[in-house]
Parts: C-alpha cells; sequence; structure tokens
C-alpha cells in the first residue's frame, strides 16, 4: 500500500505538471493577443509592446514556459488584466461561497441518495421500487437550471420565504444572511445530485444483489441485512466511489450554472466572466486550482477504492503480470 | 414492465424528434419575427404566448427540439467512439503506459463536460453548433474512456480471463467474447445517461449565454430570456423546461429498456 501511495503521489505530481502543460499550451492556442486584450481599443503599438514587455508575452515560447512554471512554483498566479488585482486571493474569495456551496450540497446528495438508492434496489420490481425509480429518472433529466429557476419562482418570488439571488457583499461576515444566500443553491444542486447519485448506487445494489457470492452466503445461512453488511456493502461501494469523485468534481466546477442562476460570487462566475473579458490570467487561474482539486479528488477515490477492494491490491494489474 | 420503459422512451424522443423535423417545413409562426404584443398571454394565435420581443413562443421552443437532438446525437456519438477505444486500449497497455493514460484522464475530467465546452467557445471566439458538438462530445469521451478503463480492468482481474489467456485466447478474441460484452450494458447506460447529459449541457452552455447565437434559439436561451419575466409569463419558463425534461427522459427510459433488454443476465432482478 505505502508503495502505491508513493507512486500514485508521483503519478500526482507528474499530472499536476503535464496540466500546467497542457494549461499554457491551451491558453497561448486563444485567439487574440493579450497585450491588446490588456489595454483595449486605442492603444498604440509602443503601449501594446510596454504591455507585452511586462507580461512576458514577447519572449520566446520556452522562455514564456519557464516563468509560468516558476511563478506557479511561487504561487503566484499573476493579476487580473481587468481589474489589476492579484488573481490568487481572489479565486480564495470566490472559493468561500463555492466551496460550502459544493460540498453541503454533496454531503446532502450522498446521505439522501445511498438509502434511497439501496432500497429502491431492495424494493425493485414493487410500487415503491418503481416510484422511487421514478423520483431518480425524473431528477436525472431535469437540468439543474431550471430547478433553481422553479424554486426561486415559487419559495422566492411567490411565497418570498427566501432571498431569491445574490450574496452577502461582506462574505461570511453575516453568517446567517451567507446561509440564508445558499439555501437555496444548496437544494437545487442536492436535488439533482442526488437523483443521479441514486441512479449509481441501485444500479451497484442491485449487481451485488443478483451475484452468485450473496446468493452463496444466503444459502449458508446468513441473514440478508447480514449478508450485505459482510459482502454486498464493499463490492457495490467500489463503482459507486468512482462515480462519487466524478460527481464531486462536476459538481465544484458545474457550479457555474447555478451560481448564475443565483447570482453567487463563486468561482464559476468568476471563470464565466473571466473568459467574457478575455482576461487570461483570471482564466488561467482558475482552471489551475480547478484541475489541482480534481486531481486531489480523483487521487483520494483511487487510494480510496484501494483500500476497500483487495482484488486490486494483491492482483489487480493485469493478466500475466 | 420493461416494455412500457421501453415504448414510454420511444414515445417521447419520436415526438421531439418529430417536432423537430417538422420544423425544417413548418412552424406556427416565423420564430424570429417580431408579431404579437410583448409578453402576451397564451391566446388562440400564439399558444404559449410571445416572448418580449413579441416573437411567437411556440414556434421557438419547437426549433429548439431540432437543436438539442442534433448537439446530443453529434455530441454522444464522438464521445462514446473516442471513448471506448481510448478506455479498453489503456486497460490492455503495460503498467506505466496506463498509468499515464489514467493520469491524462484525470487531467482531461478536470475539464467536466461544461467548462470544456466553455473554454472552446472562447478559443473559437464564435459559439456554433460544431463547437457545442465537439466541446460536448470531447469531454464526454474522458468520462467514457475513464468508466471503461475500469470495467475492462475488473473483467480483466477475473480467473476466466486468466483462464481464456492461458488457453491461447488472443487479445482481439478476448476483447470481442469476454471484455465488451461484460462492459458494453453498463457502458450503454452510461452513454445514454450521457447523450441526456449532453442534451442538458447544451442547454447550460445556451443558458450561460455561450450556446449557438440566435436566431436557432436553444431551450437553454429561451430559459435564460424568461428567467427576468418569470412572475409576468411563467409558461416562459415552464415550456422549454418541460420540452427539455421529455427529450431527457426518453433518452434515459430507451436506454433503461435497451439494457434490459441487452441485459439478460437482469431479468430476474427487475
Amino acid at each position: 500500500m505505502t508503495r502505491y501511495l508513493l507512486r500514485r503521489s508521483f503519478v500526482l505530481a507528474l499530472s499536476l505538471i503535464a496540466a500546467g502543460l497542457a494549461l499554457f499550451v491551451l491558453l497561448r492556442l486563444l485567439p487574440g493577443d493579450p497585450a491588446a486584450a490588456l489595454l483595449g481599443v486605442g492603444a498604440t503599438e509602443a503601449q501594446i509592446a510596454a504591455a507585452r514587455a511586462q507580461i512576458g508575452s514577447d519572449l520566446p515560447i520556452p522562455a514564456q514556459f519557464a516563468r509560468f512554471m516558476t511563478d506557479l512554483a511561487r504561487f503566484d498566479l499573476g493579476e487580473s488584466f481587468v481589474t489589476q488585482a492579484p488573481v490568487l486571493p481572489e479565486i480564495g474569495r470566490r472559493l468561500q461561497v463555492t466551496l460550502p456551496l459544493t460540498l453541503a450540497a454533496f454531503l446532502l446528495a450522498i446521505l439522501v441518495a445511498t438509502p434511497l438508492g439501496i432500497l429502491a434496489a431492495l424494493w425493485a420490481g414493487d410500487w415503491r421500487g418503481t416510484l422511487l425509480s421514478g423520483f431518480s429518472q425524473l431528477g436525472l433529466a431535469v437540468p439543474v437550471f431550471w430547478i433553481g429557476i422553479l424554486l426561486v419562482w415559487v419559495l422566492a418570488v411567490n411565497l418570498r420565504l427566501l432571498p431569491a439571488s445574490g450574496f452577502p457583499m461582506r462574505g461570511w461576515e453575516d453568517p446567517a444572511g451567507s446561509f440564508r444566500a445558499l439555501i437555496l443553491p444548496v437544494l437545487t444542486i442536492a436535488l439533482v445530485m442526488s437523483a443521479s447519485l441514486m441512479r449509481y448506487v441501485r444500479s451497484a445494489a442491485l449487481d451485488v444483489l443478483g451475484s452468485d457470492y450473496l446468493r452463496n452466503a444466503r444459502a449458508l445461512g446468513a441473514s440478508l441485512p447480514e449478508a450485505i453488511r459482510r459482502h454486498a456493502l464493499r463490492n457495490g461501494a467500489l463503482p459507486v466511489i468512482s462515480v462519487l469523485g466524478i460527481e464531486l468534481a462536476t459538481t465544484l466546477l458545474g457550479a457555474v450554472v447555478v451560481e448564475r442562476v443565483f447570482a453567487l460570487p463563486g468561482l464559476g462566475s468568476m471563470l464565466l466572466l473571466a473568459i467574457q473579458q478575455r482576461d487570461y490570467p483570471s482564466v488561467q487561474g482558475v482552471l489551475l486550482v480547478s484541475t489541482l482539486m480534481v486531481l486531489l479528488i480523483g487521487f483520494a477515490a483511487d487510494v480510496l477504492q484501494r483500500l476497500i477492494d483487495p482484488r486490486l491490491r494483491e492482483r489487480g494489474r493485469r493478466p500475466g503480470e | 414492465m420493461k416494455r412500457l420503459t421501453l415504448r414510454l422512451g420511444l414515445l417521447l424522443v419520436g415526438f421531439n424528434l418529430a417536432v423537430g423535423l417538422l420544423t425544417f417545413f413548418w412552424t406556427p409562426h416565423d420564430p424570429g419575427a417580431m408579431i404579437g404584443g410583448r409578453l402576451s398571454p397564451p391566446s388562440w394565435t400564439h399558444w404559449a404566448g410571445t416572448d418580449r420581443l413579441g416573437r411567437d413562443f411556440l414556434s421557438q421552443v419547437m426549433v429548439g427540439a431540432r437543436i438539442a437532438l442534433l448537439v446530443g446525437a453529434g455530441a454522444t456519438l464522438l464521445g462514446g467512439a473516442v471513448g471506448i477505444s481510448l478506455g479498453v486500449l489503456a486497460a490492455y497497455a503495460r503498467r506505466g503506459l496506463d498509468d499515464a493514460f489514467a493520469a491524462a484522464l484525470d487531467i482531461l475530467i478536470a475539464f467536466p463536460t461544461l467548462l470544456l465546452a466553455m473554454l472552446v467557445v472562447a478559443a473559437s471566439e464564435t459559439a456554433s453548433l460544431g463547437t457545442a458538438i465537439l466541446a460536448i462530445g470531447l469531454a464526454m469521451s474522458a468520462i467514457i474512456a475513464r468508466l471503461a478503463r475500469i470495467l475492462t480492468k475488473r473483467v480483466l482481474a477475473q480467473d476466466y480471463v486468466t483462464a481464456a489467456r492461458c488457453s491461447g485466447l488472443s487479445w482481439a478474441r478476448l476483447t470481442r467474447t469476454h471484455v465488451l460484452p461484460n462492459i458494453l450494458p453498463t457502458l450503454a447506460v452510461a452513454l445514454a445517461a450521457q447523450f441526456g447529459l449532453a442534451v442538458i449541457a447544451e442547454a447550460s452552455l445556451s443558458y450561460l449565454g455561450l450556446g449557438a447565437p440566435p436566431p436557432n434559439a436553444s431551450w437553454g436561451t429561451l430559459l435564460q430570456q424568461a428567467q427576468s419575466t418569470v412572475h409576468r409569463a411563467p409558461i416562459g419558463v415552464i415550456l422549454p423546461g418541460l420540452a427539455l425534461v421529455s427529450l431527457v427522459l426518453g433518452i434515459n427510459f430507451l436506454a433503461d429498456g435497451l439494457r434490459d433488454l441487452l441485459d439478460p443476465e437482469r431479468e430476474g432482478a427487475e
């Protein structure tokens, strides 16, 4: 396991470097001169040349890359072209909205989806199972922003129970206000997410419930709860964990739509704005931080799977090894 | 029950497909023409009322079906073909290569559908249906490849695969006889879910203002425009949303029905 952890950490580090390289190339491929974007229309040639020298886009590509990587190593993500403010602190401020939003929704979704998914598998074939599957089917087909708009329409516009949009200007200084601002967005994400998670939990549970080893365990005298606890949970958890990792990452970065519905100043809306304004340092910064978070999530999911499945640990590589 | 899901799916997708095809020949009104009052309620001339520019709303929603299906199907074809090939190959590869594949997939997945699509749109300067298909399809292929790799590795870790290898089965036949039949049912469900998600991703892109430009208004664009007037004209928020849900629901039903047909093992469980 230690060897695996070391190897996997090495892969993680390599991935980070590769991701940095990919991002660097990707952003250089974007059309338009960042220096021109920095100054806007009406800038003279001399001004543009000065701006190029300032941001380093007049250097040869390898030199630019070296500078990019050393800046990264010093956690310097540069300054925004638009506001001239350093990018990293701004990302930190944005994460204060996006992280609580995503994590709360994620936890809520797991708490709802796991028991419901297992029940749906146990009840497969009767009307209760059909009802639960119907709910999950419906949730899968509903775009998250539509749920958001409908919730705003019913709970905020008509019933005036909760704020329809926005987030307190001063962040979490007024926790109650910030909390209230996040209730509808969290509900929105959790509703949609639990529907899709439930489907995976149900499918994994059905696989396990139909398996020979579970039938054997039952034949050897184990009660159903006992057999599930000893054999089904671990086996069933494997595909679900892999899905959970992807789901968390997608929600973290996909929060951009929900942030737009509720006009929340999160990481997603920062990226959207930066793309619209061609604010390259901000785009780059948000993408780097997002990539880092997603790679860490993938790392955690892989390690978790190893811990749970001894087959992956001992002989899971491939036959003939 | 099984037949019912399949039929419901066929019905819903078929309906959307029919409406989408119909719009090439006929819509109640020209979807781009400003012919009615602003935000007028549903009436005999405008069954779903008009939008804030006085355009017939039903016609616009009908055109939306065409765009949703086109982008969804295109992206799924692209994502499935690229994803399954990459995933299965990665599972067979030697350790170092496989790790590199896995790491590359992790990075690709670091850009979920929507984010990658946003970047492609930013890079291409003009958003079009093509950029949406390319962006959504590529993002999907990473997710499919990762799943295909994990599923293939699970199959390869089984004893009967070792036995088959020992008896001299070639990799090509092993793939055909053991790997693909084992992983395809799960992948089909995933791909179908991805088809639905691609339709949703297209709508989301348009909702963010990064989709195909007017007059080919996507359901996402319609929803975005109607959101601020929801208190006066709720139908503007309800109709495109319902259309979107009906299509995605239909695709998912179709997928479930197909899975039950493809996977006889599951017969007893349902």
